[in-house]
């Protein structure tokens, strides 16, 4: 992107800014828009109708919120640790925010083009647990400690069946970058790697169960890693309050909304980047169709955005119909269930693209 | 099945002088008198029988009879002297489909009755209303304390406010340096 | 190698989410394990039992209603017949009928809360939301008859606050039949939920010997296996006349006796308490309902206890007259009192999050608790 920035600029300062800028921007129009959406989605669900008063159809309700949490005082114990306290959110927002970097959101759209993006983003987005747990201790608060150790567990638990699946998708692809995972499964849908990818034989119909099983598991471990119901535990409302931010408030607050669905956003991505062509349209371009190859970058950040949207409106309406696990319930699930699977799933994949 | 004549025929002829009489003049309900400091036998005995069979505590209520001597005093409220603090037992016999109602009164200067925990286990948190609200001392109970009121109740408030359910209950004026009637 | 390991005392309440009210619990927790529950209550105590003496006959029946107050209905039906009984007098047919229909509306709504609420506990809103919906179909048809929502002070002694509105019979039926299907969707929603089945069943096993002795009483009793519901074993009212079933736990996902039994047991007398209504409705005899309401209330010198089923339990009123215009003495045997006196038995060796399922499950409410 820096390139095709810099083209059209032509000045460094500006087009590193606007690289920079991009994702910061993208993750507060997740925050904004899933925020409303959450509780637009869940009240059509619910059988209510949901913030309907702050402008048309309530769509300022979460620039409201905003504009309220920034008024608002921060309010700090005295009894916590103050400087993990503070850097906590900081962290846990850097996390999810430093994961962008390396997601394509088209060809020519991309903070970095890193060969081992991938790598990256799995790497980076262990930071959140750090955060986490800081926040846990430091808050002084036991209900706030319970939720940091259950999310620790749990996330360092479900990197492992994510990062097996991941695995075997850099096997079959041969390439740890994003941008080019994406690029191979250009053309029509039927080129995706949930279809078996883009070669043409024999392999391709035999890899059609085990890509779906795949994505089942990547998509329940990614689901765990971001904390959403069914694996909400950590922030279990019911049991800890609020989990391991229950001591926080106003921006600091805010700051870990924003990581929650700028992670979730981030993890939807990386489902589609797997499984769902990246930011490749299932049925073809327009731009070449009419001959402006000029719209085809913008038609795959359409598409690209759309995708990471349809996955986050799944995990709503998972959220929204399933009640949640319980600690040790999640455990299992993962350590007995979903690592197995994927590693049974690994070795298959493996023999397959031997063929 | 068997009524409350039988019943007591049952206990007079079992427990003798722990069992005082048969209040019939009642108008729902007969209610047999019994000794506060053998109720615990008596229960058991009503528990463990196979023609009685009460394995069910219903209720148990502590009531202040306000039968005393009322003495005024100058401010012009009343205090009690004497008479009897009563608790109520009424069981029920889940499998054989009777109930009873036993009523067992000790002395107001000294209110002490057996407690009945170990025999009905719900009576734990009965007998701590009881002994809460209306300063019935179960003996033998494992964990008396307030259990409606705060635990610091008495800390804070004279003899004479300790027990609301008392007839001759007194607001205390100030809780934690707060003034009650506010 | 062992290493030094403390548990950790951990306050649950009473500003919690899901201690449904301000119950206090004190956890003795190491890690998420819990070894020790002990309930601390007393933080919404009115003082009821005080009040009512100070109070005529009829003016207790309005704070009858705080105690229990996801069912006014039932604590209003226990205390008018505990009074009946001491003053000896006899309800009109038309009174018995709407009482029973209204008692049974009004035990459906309150299930529909505890139903609604166990879920929430667990994580699952939607149901709670869906089952909100349907209680304002039911507390409409009550607005409409007695003027309020919440706290209807509608059962008086001898009789009624007011008469049935002209349409109750009709919303009533419609009601009836809108609810079933409603029913059948909960069950998909969320009692056949195989996550929901996970967290409860074989959670805290509650065996019958414990219950009774415990006292336990309403669906935490029968979810353990045992039939014994007050409107057949020992009737009031006029429900001897009318043909329902009582549902038992049978341990159909677990043991008898766990959370899902008891959860259970209360979606199905949900179906009950719809067949009552269905044979009622249509047979509301003509006359006053006000006929029987004494003008001064000086009941004779003597005790009265008078129990009646309430949603949670068996609801006790104890009243002791001294033959003044005031009781002497009101003792109210709350279910959620007692039912909650189990949950230091249930609870222990279970997970934190354990210890929500089975106070969604034992389904308390503190205005009755603390009184």
């Amino acid at each position: 992107m820096y390139q095709f920035i810099y083209d059209l600029t032509g000045n460094m300062i500006i087009s590193t800014l606007v690289v920079a800028v991009f994702p910061l921007v993208n993750v507060l129009l997740v925050a904004l828009i899933g925020v409303y959406l959450e509780r637009k989605v869940s009240a059509w669900m619910q059988d209510r109708v949901g913030p309907n008063r702050t402008g048309p159809y309530g769509l300022f309700q979460t620039v409201a919120d905003f504009v309220k949490m920034m008024q608002k005082e921060d309010a700090v114990s005295n009894e916590v640790d103050k400087k993990l306290y503070n850097i906590a959110p900081v962290l846990v927002f850097a996390g999810s925010f430093a994961a962008y970097a390396a997601i394509p959101f088209s060809s020519k759209l991309i903070g970095s083009e890193a060969e081992v993006g991938i790598f990256y983003v799995i790497a980076i987005s262990s930071l959140v647990v750090a955060g986490i747990l800081m926040a846990g201790w430091s808050s002084n608060n036991k209900y706030s400690l319970l939720g940091a150790m259950r999310s620790a567990a749990q996330i360092v638990s479900y990197e492992i069946p994510t990062a097996l699946v991941v695995l075997s998708m850099v096997m079959l692809t041969g390439t740890l970058s994003l941008s080019k995972m994406s690029e191979m499964q250009t053309a029509y849908f039927w080129n995706w790697n949930i279809f078996g990818g883009a070669a043409f034989a024999l392999n391709k119909f035999l890899l059609i169960p085990f890509m779906l099983v795949g994505f089942i598991i990547v998509f329940i471990s990614t689901l765990a890693e971001v904390n959403r119901t069914p694996f909400d535990i950590p922030e279990a409302e019911s049991e800890l309050v609020a989990g391991y931010f229950t001591e926080y408030c106003g921006m600091k607050w805010a700051m870990f909304m924003l990581s929650e669905y700028g992670n979730m956003f981030a993890v939807s991505a990386i489902v589609s980047i797997l499984f769902f062509g990246g930011y490749q349209s299932p049925i073809g371009y327009l731009g070449n169709t009419i001959g402006a190859t000029w719209l085809i970058p913008y038609e795959q950040a359409f598409w690209f955005v759309a995708k990471g949207w349809f996955f986050i409106l799944v995990q709503m309406w998972l959220r929204w119909t399933l009640p949640r696990l319980r600690v040790d319930q999640l455990m299992a699930v993962c350590w007995k269930y979903l690592i197995p699977y994927a590693f049974l799933n690994l070795i298959i994949i493996g023999i397959i693209s031997l063929l | 099945m068997m009524n409350a004549e039988e019943i007591y025929n049952l206990l007079k002829e079992k427990f003798g002088e722990a069992v005082i009489g048969l209040e019939k003049e009642n108008p729902t309900e007969p209610i047999i008198t019994a000794s506060p400091l053998q109720i615990h036998k008596i229960s058991e005995f009503l528990r463990d029988n196979d023609q009685l069979k009460f394995d069910s505590l219903m209720c148990l209520s502590g009531v202040d009879d306000a039968n005393g001597e009322k003495i005024k005093e100058e401010d012009g409220s009343e205090i009690i002297k004497g008479g009897t603090l009563s608790v109520y037992y009424h069981l029920h016999s889940v499998s054989l489909k009777h109930k009873i109602t036993l009523k067992v009164s000790a002395p107001r200067e000294e209110p002490k009755v057996e407690s009945v925990e170990n025999v009905w286990k719900c009576a734990d948190w009965h007998e701590r209303e009881a002994f809460d609200l209306v300063g019935i001392v179960f003996l033998n109970h494992p964990d008396l304390r307030r259990i409606l009121m705060p635990y610091d109740w008495d800390e804070f408030s004279e003899e004479i406010s300790r027990h609301p359910l008392r007839k001759d209950y007194k607001n205390p004026e100030f809780y934690q340096g707060m003034k009650i009637p506010y | 190698m062992s290493l030094k390991t403390e548990t950790m005392v951990l306050n649950m309440g009473p500003q919690h989410p899901s201690t449904h009210g301000v119950l206090r619990l004190e956890l003795e927790i190491e890690g998420e394990l819990v070894l020790s529950v002990k309930p601390h209550l007393g933080y919404l105590h009115r003082c009821f039992e005080k009040h009512s003496e100070a109070m005529q006959y009829n003016q207790v029946v309005p704070y009858t209603d705080r105690l229990d107050y996801l069912a006014s209905i039932g604590n209003n039906l226990g205390y008018a017949i505990a009074a009946e009984k001491l003053l000896g007098i006899q309800v009109p047919e038309r009174v018995e009928y709407i009482r029973v229909i209204m008692a049974e509306l009004q035990r459906i709504a309150s299930h529909m809360v505890a139903l609604g609420s166990n879920g929430a506990d667990i994580g699952a809103l939607t149901p709670f939301l869906y089952l909100f919906r349907d209680r304002e179909h039911i507390l409409s048809i009550i607005e409409e008859t007695c003027g309020a929502r919440m706290l209807y002070n509608y059962i008086w002694i001898g009789g009624l606050s007011h008469d049935i509105h002209p349409d109750f019979v009709r919303k009533t039926k419609e009601f009836v039949n809108y609810f079933k299907p409603t029913i059948v969707e909960l069950d998909n929603l969320l009692s056949y939920n195989k996550i929901f089945i996970e967290r409860t069943a074989n959670i805290g096993v509650l065996p019958v010997d414990t219950a009774i002795n415990f006292g336990a009483s309403g669906p935490t009793l029968r979810g353990s296996g045992i039939k014994f519901d007050l409107r057949r074993d020992d009737p009031y009212s006029i429900y001897d006349r009318f043909d329902f079933d009582i549902p038992v736990g049978k341990g159909l996902q677990g043991t008898v006796g766990d959370c899902w039994d008891r959860y259970y047991v209360r979606v199905r007398e949900m179906e009950q308490s719809l067949r009552i209504i269905e044979q009622a409705i249509d047979h509301i005899p003509e006359g006053d309902v006000k006929a029987a309401i004494p003008k001064r209330i000086k009941p004779p010198k003597g005790t009265a206890y008078a129990r009646v089923e309430n949603p949670r339990g068996d609801l006790g009123y104890f009243i002791i007259s001294d033959g003044n215009t005031n009781p002497f003495r009101v003792k109210v045997r709350a279910p959620s009192f007692v039912n909650l006196e189990i949950l230091g038995e249930l609870c222990k060796g279970h997970l934190v999050a354990d210890i929500i399922a089975i106070l969604g499950s034992i389904d308390i409410v503190l205005g009755e608790v603390d009184r």
